[in-house]
């Protein structure tokens, strides 16, 4: 059949013949990420109410510099900028939050509800250039291996938190006693939710079995390889609980710091 | 029986439109049985791909209320009938006539993809021995029916027209059956990155979403090929690591 090729025709931004209500799913992903990325920038410039008892704010842990009695290395280092506003957070929360940003889930969200690349699928977009992954900036991306190995040590030390958050000083005697309050479970369920996502990273799979093509010979591999793929395939359905739950431990440690809640003793 | 609207794009080459048609539905019709039935009745010119009528050949492949979907899968009773149904053929290829397009392009692309090359033979008749364990993950890629949905789909292809830079997922998928079969001893991943322009994901899932086979596009074959990539491109302590086993490989033969 002989025809001449045909130049495909592109659609204007948001046009498409979907009917539904497309664009609500980016609308939702927008709110939710810009709600979180609001609070975890506000709450990690607070550099207060960050710690309660035995609990300490997973924005704020590891304490490297602080005045807190949780600080690993001191007060604050007399060489900080005074221009520089400081918070043990904002020394941390980097980390993870590019560990985030970097994550393959996020990437396809957050480019179709901040970028609108593309708004939705077989949805109209509002530039005609597109470079995607391919070049700067966002081949950047590509470094998403190095954060998710820096996640991993967080998931350590925020259970070492739980744990720690298990153990309540006694007001009178200042003895060391083994309880549960509402914060401590908060605190589990936290660390719980970060160690199903970061164990399910799609680096993660790929490094721990997924760059062979022969896992057969390597049991230990192989059930890794099998493990990170069971949470790989909730990896959506890790991603956003354990970024809600990151921020309401940090909001029940504040508000109970501030004597806002009040947290009851279980055990 | 129930009268319903099909509003079926109708043009060439040149040119085209959308054209309203009214029909009669019954339980268990699908939209190809649709288009089907305006063609005998009301269109007898309308062009129209199909095969099996059973989403097995990938044939019958439109755009149906703006989402790609193979028609003989569509169900009636799962559409509005309140509003008319829309039915284009796919966008990101060039319109031949009606609802058909030229999808020639996917064949030129295949060629361009390095073939099968299995490692010598592991017995002497000639034969070879795998686990099946090794490939199940590959065996999930050969359930397409090359519908050429995800093509569609892929804004990469249908807003941007990167045909020339990008194979999009159905060849990346194709890449993965390839690149990661236990037999394979063949090298894609500098093809993956540079002519095959792997970069140019950027991960919006809609392919997994179209697949009428519900391979898992995004996260089995294309996140996996981009690891590999990274591992060979990206990753400094995987080339230093690289560059230890070959020193250390070279040492070693070296002395025998």
């Amino acid at each position: 059949m002989s025809h001449a090729a045909v130049p495909l025709t592109r659609r204007a931004f948001g046009q498409t013949l979907r009917p539904d209500a497309w664009w609500v799913q980016p609308v939702v992903v927008f709110l939710a990420l810009g709600g979180f990325i609001v609070y975890a920038t506000w709450a990690a410039l607070q550099n207060a109410h960050y710690e309660f008892g035995p609990y300490l704010s997973p924005f704020y842990s590891p304490v490297l510099f602080g005045d807190s009695p949780h600080a690993v290395f001191g007060p604050k280092p007399s060489a900080w900028p005074g221009w520089l506003p400081f918070s043990p957070a904002l020394l941390i929360l980097p980390f993870p939050a590019l560990f985030r940003f970097t994550c393959y889930y996020y990437r396809g969200a957050y480019y179709k509800a901040f970028w609108a690349d593309p708004p939705s699928c077989s949805v109209g977009e509002p530039r005609s250039n597109y470079r995607g992954e391919n070049s700067f900036p966002l081949i950047l991306q590509n470094v998403h291996r190095y954060f998710m190995y820096i996640a991993l040590v967080f998931i350590v030390i925020l259970g070492y938190d739980a744990v720690k958050a298990m153990w309540f000083t006694d007001a009178a005697t200042g003895a060391k006693e083994f309880g549960i309050g509402v914060g401590t479970l908060v605190l589990v369920i936290n660390v719980v939710l970060l160690a199903g996502y970061t164990l399910g990273c799609h680096s993660l799979r790929h490094i721990v079995g997924g760059y062979v093509d022969r896992l057969s010979g390597a049991p230990v591999r192989r059930i890794s390889y099998q493990c990170v793929s069971c949470l790989n395939r909730g990896h959506m359905r890790w991603a956003w609980p354990s970024l809600f739950w990151v921020a309401f431990a940090d909001v029940y440690v504040r508000l109970c710091s501030m004597g806002i809640w009040t947290d009851f003793r279980l055990i | 029986m129930t009268q319903a609207t099909f509003s079926i794009w109708r043009g060439d080459s040149g040119g085209g439109a959308l054209v309203d048609y009214e029909t009669e539905v019954s339980e268990g019709m699908v939209v190809l049985d649709a288009v089907h039935q305006i063609q005998a009745e009301k269109a007898n010119d309308l062009a129209v791909r199909w095969n099996c009528k059973a989403g097995k050949c990938g044939s019958c492949s439109a755009e149906v209320n703006g989402m790609p979907k193979l028609m003989c899968m569509t169900r009636i009773d799962e559409l509005d009938l309140s509003k008319p149904v829309t039915i284009e053929p796919m966008r990101a290829f060039p319109s031949l006539r009606d609802l058909v397009t030229d999808v020639s392009w996917n064949f030129r692309v295949k060629k361009k993809i390095k073939q099968f090359t299995p490692r010598p033979p592991d017995a002497p008749d000639g034969s070879w021995r795998m686990q099946q364990s090794d490939v199940d993950r590959v065996q999930e890629f050969r359930k397409c029916i090359e519908c050429f949905l995800c093509q569609d789909v892929c804004h990469v292809l249908r807003d941007h027209h990167k045909h020339e830079e990008f194979i999009g997922p159905r060849f990346l998928v194709y890449a993965a059956a390839l690149e990661m079969h236990p037999l394979d001893v063949a090298d894609r991943v500098d093809e993956l990155k540079q002519a095959h322009g792997i970069g140019y994901c950027n991960i919006t899932k809609c392919c997994t979403k179209v697949c009428p086979e519900h391979i898992t596009i995004t996260d089995n074959a294309i996140i996996p090929l981009k690891e590999r990539v990274v591992d060979r491109h990206y990753d400094p302590v995987a080339k230093l690591v690289r560059l230890f086993r070959r020193t250390a490989g070279q040492e070693t033969s070296g002395r025998a």
